[in-house]
């Protein structure tokens, strides 16, 4: 364990005083909107070092912290970061400040709340990845889901609280169950340390309840065939910066916990049950990809493209398993976990930048319906650009950073199996199909209505923010060794883990 | 050496970098200055490095440009291979890029999206070089689809016509099934061997030939076939082979320049290119090679058959083209891997010749393509006219003209070959000299010969075009004429390439044609009393007749196979079949299992139906809580005694 000062303190605490800060400033509207890009750009420049920093070499966690806490349930106030969860806090403070920006203007009522709301959210969220306690865990998983009532809940659109009520349900109930499953553990253990936990002995029965409960909460982050119909409910509904984070950073958090907490923790049950995930993951890639081709609206059609993504997560996690079944050997396992990070981070660019596409458009014509649109390019060329640079990341080319996690999980679930990568791969002609086809009725064409013909070109804030994303999308996508560099040791170390029983003898 | 390859390849790329961003700054002149220059940089290096290797005896370099990533300990470099093979591919695509780019200055002279043409043309020709310049599976697959995303932007560069942002995205999804068997077979390739770069695969291409796939738990298929059949998907969706044909003929709602480079002289053979470099794996599944050959013939004859019946000029050069790429398939599936590398290469410059030339003609006849609205152009474009019957020559494969060596070859090869299927390919490649030799004239004699069909408005403004384009179309009928007569000992009877590419003793058929040669003269000799050049001669007979001196003769022709005309005219009902059950069940599967999987099962069923539970569960509940406290008592009492008889009965 490696200790870092106060820096990993500093992000979690930082947003949140500040989110506190700008909610006093609610009349004053362009103090509160300044003080939210000082805070979550200083958040940015302050989570640099975290990249700059971090030693490679180790799976050891770094940046720690720890001091005693709620005493009476020795649960700690307990710190860290490694090569999982690093590059993850980055894409929070990275996706915030574009928030910040991109939302400068498109919101007209109680804007200082709005931006406190994603400060507040920002905080949170890298808690969540950071914690290595479960109580400090649950406490910022369930905390992060306050905000993301709220904005979506106040500055949604119009079945706002039907999306929000689906949306905590599903979320909450998920998160009881992994509660439990804590309080059992600490139980057994007497601690709540996570280290503690991934090495503590379990029985099958015990470790497939586990899982189970565990599988509840994040199945639904995900979020994983059929517990994923809130999602395209809550994006129709959330306005564009909702959309964004909940899109680039909440459904990662589903795939974090796999990684954190099921498959460390539960390793047995997870070999056990992996058929179950597997075939959740090839639905949401075949199914949901089939359902993604028929959406009208442009928003729902990002989001199930967002599930059928999401799939590839699962997949790679997942197919270890197999991988040692079927070959007998153990190289492929953490391809599929590098794939599965990759596609995470990957996700959280392209599809925050194509919801943010689909937000411009809506500021000036007020639908997200696809055939409100038709010839966009001939009004706006440079966001022309963009949104067909984007698309095409979205449909897994190579040189972006969408093609990097599917072909890596595409390889690792051949080794188990020639289906799981026949299925997974359909997602090269269904991806292209439904985002492509997009583009054609919404980018290409002649001018298609008034509306159309009266769009304005981005301004150059928007310019800014789509610019800076597609600079990223590139730039991993053309080299995404460093990130494979920094995230290395740690898939190795839990590629190990999984292949150790933890049955008690 | 390094250097020059990075050069190579960066040259088109800044400038396409260049005329994409700042395109309005450095206005027209400056674009294709900028992009002429990169790629001509480009091309003299190629030549260079060709001699180098060819003449100078250069070692072929092998080695990383830097590391894309390294996963699972296996390491995906980009990095170049520059062997013979590699080398030839870079003077041809930079060569042909070269004189598209100063052809487009003529033919795009108008349109307002000069610069970003040039900038996609650039774009390509840099994408194009680092797939054939390639040294792993990886970055061949970056430039394998980084190619089809300019032709896709090129497809659908007029975007406002409905029918060109139609073609394009039909061209990439049909790619992207190819794609998908192509990235199954490169999944395969690391499964068996563990590494993705070339040299390391092909020297552990035993370890794939050893291992089998089990399919299900009865079926079990060797890696190798299901390997080498998967890139060949790859290669079927990008060189266009039945049944993935169908994007090709439609990517001609594109300008003509990219018909010539991307779709007829370049990027289309990328599939040949690919299965040549893979010959140590093809070489060992006889399954996958007899795959190979009877998808190729299969192409190379039927698709020929539509070049017959159809009336737009370009969509001729591109049936046309579909049957030329046949051949080449044909040549692999065979074995004879450097006869369809041969013919790859001296089809790219007599087919971007015709299309080039086509693309005058269109210019001329103020962008009409329809040949029934032609006729007589000979006498106002002479130089287009001499350039065309080059090209036409060529492709028919006349005495002495490149087309005749690599046909002829190509065709000889697959007489000696006894793999399965080389019957039907032999079949399927004679006959379509005729068929060639026939669509190829009926366009020619339709277009510069006979009556004057044109309108009184157009005729008045016929006349040659400019030098731009004029000067690409003599540089290219150049080698068209005469590559083959020194090309044709060393590419396909000498070691010319060497290592790059691998051929079992047992199937070298090229080897055993080689035997008979004594030197092009002599070859152009004996090929004159073989089938082939007569039946060219009687295809080119067959088109004077029915469309210069006897058009009537092909109305009634028309009207008696009436059948025959119909399957032709509708493409044997591919595009019918792909529009009008494939697109509709992908989009009822769609709409159904949303409105019905998503919506009614999971939403209504599952969520809100327990939501409904949990309302009726408190509704009952409710009555339990009346507020009146004889319904308490009574529920005490109740409770008190079904607790003392639980008592009573335990004891």
């Amino acid at each position: 364990m490696m200790s870092g000062g106060y820096l990993l303190s500093l992000l979690i605490w930082l947003p949140i005083v500040g989110g506190f800060a700008v909610l006093f400033f609610g009349d004053r509207v362009l103090v509160a909107k300044w003080l939210s890009l000082i805070v979550s750009g200083l958040s940015l420049v302050l989570s640099v070092p975290l990249w700059t920093s971090f030693k490679t070499g180790t799976a050891a966690m770094q940046f720690v912290e720890r001091s005693p806490w709620i005493s009476t349930i020795h649960s700690e106030y307990y710190i860290g970061v490694d090569g999982i969860s690093m590059p993850l806090i980055l894409l929070t403070t990275f996706t915030t400040v574009l928030i910040v920006i991109a939302s400068w203007t498109n919101v007209e009522k109680r804007v200082a709340q709005y931006f406190a709301a994603f400060l507040i959210l920002e905080g949170l969220m890298i808690g969540v990845f950071a914690a290595l306690d479960g109580v400090l865990f649950y406490v910022f998983w369930e905390a992060m889901l306050i905000p993301m009532f709220i904005i979506i809940g106040v500055w949604g659109g119009p079945r706002r609280v039907y999306a929000t009520i689906k949306f905590f349900l599903y979320t909450f109930i998920g998160s009881l169950l992994m509660l439990v499953a804590l309080i059992y553990m600490y139980l057994k253990s007497g601690s709540y340390e996570l280290a503690v936990f991934q090495h503590m002995p379990l029985t099958l029965t015990e470790q497939t309840f586990i899982f189970l409960a565990f599988f509840a909460a994040f199945a639904v982050k995900v979020p994983m065939w059929p517990v994923h119909t809130w999602l395209p409910d809550a994006h129709v509904e959330a306005p564009t910066g909702g959309s964004v984070v909940l899109a680039a950073i909440m459904l990662k958090m589903g795939g974090y916990g796999f990684l954190r907490f099921s498959l460390p923790i539960a390793p047995d049950a997870s070999r056990e049950l992996d058929w179950l995930i597997i075939g959740l993951s090839l639905i949401a890639v075949v199914y949901i990809g089939f359902v993604a081709l028929a959406q009208r609206d442009m928003k729902k059609l990002i989001a199930y493209s967002s599930i059928a993504h999401m799939g590839f997560v699962t997949l790679g996690m997942f197919i270890g398993f197999q991988i040692v079944a079927a070959t007998g050997r153990t190289s492929g396992i953490s391809m599929g976990l590098d794939g599965a990070i990759v596609q995470m981070l990957s996700h959280g660019l392209v599809s925050g930048a194509m919801f943010l596409c689909v937000g411009v458009m809506y500021d000036r014509v007020h639908s997200r319906e696809i055939s409100a649109y038709g010839g966009v390019i001939n009004t706006m060329p440079k966001f022309a650009a963009f949104m067909v640079l984007f698309a095409l990341a979205n449909s897994g080319l190579p040189g972006t950073s969408g093609f990097i996690g599917e072909f890596m999980v595409i390889l690792a679930s051949f080794k188990a199996n020639v289906w799981y990568a026949f299925l997974a791969a359909t997602i090269l002609v269904l991806g292209a199909a439904y985002t492509l086809w997009l583009v054609k009725r919404v980018i290409f064409g002649e001018v298609a209505n008034d509306k159309v013909a009266a769009l304005k070109d981005l301004n150059g804030r928007e310019f800014l923010v789509l610019g800076v994303l597609a600079a990223a999308v590139l730039l991993v996508g053309l080299w995404p060794a460093p990130l494979l560099d920094v995230m290395r040791a740690s898939t190795q170390q839990l590629a190990q883990q999984l292949l150790v029983s933890k049955i008690a003898p | 050496m390094q250097s020059i390859y990075l050069t190579i390849a960066l040259a088109p790329l800044v400038a396409a970098v260049i005329a994409g961003l700042f395109g309005k700054s450095i206005g027209r002149a400056g674009a294709h200055s900028i992009t002429i220059l990169g790629v001509g940089i480009s091309c003299i290096l190629s030549c260079y490095v060709l001699y180098q290797i060819v003449f100078a005896g250069q070692a072929p370099f092998n080695g990383a440009v830097y590391t894309w990533l390294v996963s699972d300990g296996v390491t995906m470099d980009v990095g170049f291979l520059i062997d013979r093979l590699s080398a030839l591919m870079m003077v041809v695509v930079t060569f042909v890029s070269l004189m598209v780019h100063v052809y487009t200055i003529g033919y795009m002279h108008d349109d307002a999206g000069y610069q970003r043409f040039f900038s996609y043309i650039s774009l390509f020709t840099f994408s194009m070089l680092m797939l054939v310049m390639s040294n792993n599976f990886v970055q061949l697959f970056f430039g394998w689809e980084a190619v089809g995303v300019v032709s896709y932007l090129l497809i659908g560069f007029w975007y406002t016509r409905p029918t060109a942002i139609f073609a394009n995205l039909k061209a990439f999804l049909v790619n992207r099934v190819g794609d998908f068997g192509f990235v199954l077979g490169i999944a395969a390739v690391l499964r068996y061997t563990g590494s993705m770069d070339y040299a390391t695969v092909f020297a552990h291409a035993d370890q794939i030939a050893a291992a089998q796939i089990h399919v299900s738990s009865s079926i079990v298929w060797p890696a190798i076939t299901f390997t080498c059949i998967c890139l060949f998907v790859g290669a079927m969706g990008k060189s266009a082979q039945v049944p993935l044909h169908v994007w090709l003929p439609d990517s001609m709602e594109g300008p003509t320049p990219i018909s010539a480079l991307i779709h007829a002289a370049t990027m289309v053979t990328a599939g040949i290119f690919m299965v040549a470099r893979m010959s140590p794996l093809f070489e060992l599944s006889e399954t996958a090679l007899s795959t190979v050959l009877i998808i190729g013939s299969t192409t190379a004859f039927f698709m020929g058959l539509l070049g017959i019946v159809n009336n737009d000029i370009k969509r001729v050069v591109a049936y046309s083209t579909l049957s030329q790429l046949g051949y080449m398939t044909v040549a692999l599936g065979v074995s004879a891997y450097s006869a369809g590398i041969f013919h790859l290469m001296t089809h790219a410059f007599f087919k971007a010749l015709l299309f080039l030339a086509a693309g005058s003609v269109i210019m001329a006849m103020h962008h009409e393509q329809d040949m029934r609205k032609m006729g007589g152009l000979k006498k106002y474009m002479p130089i287009t006219y001499w350039t065309c019957l080059v090209g036409s020559l060529a492709l028919i494969g006349f005495p002495g003209s490149s087309g005749f060596f690599s046909k002829d070859a190509l065709i000889d090869a697959v007489h000696e070959s006894h793999r399965t299927g080389s019957g039907y390919a032999y079949f399927c490649v004679l006959t379509g000299v005729f068929i060639t030799a026939l669509y190829t004239f009926r366009m020619f004699f339709m277009t510069f010969e006979g009556k004057e069909r044109m309108d009184h408005h157009t005729q008045e403004h016929l006349h040659e075009s400019p030098w731009v384009v004029t000067v690409p179309l003599i540089l290219l009928a150049i080698p068209s004429a005469l590559i083959g007569w020194f090309a044709v000992k060393p590419v396909l009877f000498g070691d010319y390439f060497g290592g790059a590419i691998h051929v079992l003793p047992a199937n070298d058929v090229l080897g055993r044609v080689g035997e008979e040669f004594h030197g092009s003269g002599a070859f152009v000799w004996s090929a004159l009393t073989a089938l082939p050049v007569w039946f060219a001669a009687l295809g080119v007979f067959t088109a004077w007749v029915f469309f210069l001196k006897r058009p009537d003769l092909a109305d009634s022709a028309e009207r008696r196979f009436k059948w025959l005309h119909t399957i032709l005219v509708n493409k044997y009902g591919f595009d019918w079949f792909n529009e009008h059950v494939i697109m509709v069940a992908a989009r009822a599967l769609g709409g159904g299992l949303w409105r019905f999987g998503d919506q009614i099962v999971i939403d209504e069923g599952l969520v809100n139906g327990s939501a409904r539970t949990v309302g009726w569960l408190g509704s009952v509940m409710r009555y339990a809580q009346s507020g009146y406290l004889y319904h308490y008592a009574f529920a005490m009492i109740l409770g008190l005694a079904s607790f003392l008889l639980w008592i009573l009965w335990r004891t």
